[in-house]
């Protein structure tokens, strides 16, 4: 067996509990321990996370459903558009006067975790 | 109707940001859901299938770029399934409160990272503005 599977299972591991509990991806997990533990540039991580994502979400998805806790009719109003809308942010991403922009977002981020918090 | 047209409209602007910060899509759509009047639980797991579609896509752009190393990331996605169930039933045994106290956490935590990693990234950037007018006078 390939020595860099046990670091991949343990990397997938970590990130599949954080990714049923939160109902997030896991990207944020699994982008920067594939940088760290592997070696991978950034953008391959990046990519290879969202392809290792597709098999968390569709096995958390499916589990969910079976609890019963899916609302499938927002799921679907919130899920198709934000294809469009994916696309759209990957077209500009480029313009985006990025540090200045980030600040703003991680504010923005900062706000709703407060808010859901009190 | 009008809820439904704020729904998608909110769903537009998720998968905007998500692209344009290289965040998870989950990680705006539970507290989307939330807003729109979820509970924790039903937003934790209706998030998990609206980033399906999202995910689809993206890997599929991906893909085409080459950038995907599938034989990492298929180790890795089937690794996550089983704790991806253990994760729900974490999820499952808690109050609804809590769980979104929780998730405010991650996000608290998510926005501390990105601001501390944009604001580090600054000094560099501006010495090499410095640099770049120093050799133009």
């Amino acid at each position: 067996m390939d020595s860099r599977v046990p670091v991949l299972v343990a990397i997938g591991l970590v990130a599949g509990l954080f990714s049923g509990l939160f109902g997030v991806g896991g990207g944020i997990l699994i982008v920067p321990m594939l940088i760290a533990f592997r070696g991978y540039p950034p953008k391959t991580a990046m990519a290879t996370s969202l392809a290792a994502i597709l098999f968390t979400a569709v096995a958390a998805a499916a589990s969910h459903a079976g609890a019963g806790n899916v609302a499938w009719k927002e799921g679907a109003l919130i899920g198709l558009p934000a294809v469009a809308g994916a696309y759209i942010g990957a077209a500009v991403h480029q313009r985006v006067d990025s540090r200045r922009v980030v600040l703003l977002f991680a504010a923005f981020l900062a706000i709703v975790a407060v808010r859901l918090a009190v | 109707m009008t809820t439904d047209l704020i729904a998608a409209a909110l769903g537009l602007l998720a998968g905007m940001l998500s692209a344009l910060f290289g965040v998870g899509g989950g990680l705006i759509f539970v507290p989307t859901l939330i807003f729109l009047g979820k509970d924790a639980h039903v937003a934790v797991a209706t998030s998990l299938a609206a980033m399906v579609p999202v995910i689809l896509m993206g890997a599929w752009r991906q893909t085409r770029y080459g950038a995907v190393r599938w034989r990492d990331a298929v180790v890795v996605g089937l690794a996550s399934v089983p704790t991806a169930k253990v994760g729900e039933v974490i999820a499952n045994s808690l109050s609804n409160r809590t769980l979104q106290r929780a998730f405010a956490v991650l996000l608290l935590a998510v926005a501390v990272q990105m601001a501390v990693r944009a604001l580090r990234e600054e000094p560099a950037a501006e010495g090499e503005a410095r640099a770049e007018t120093g050799e133009a006078a």
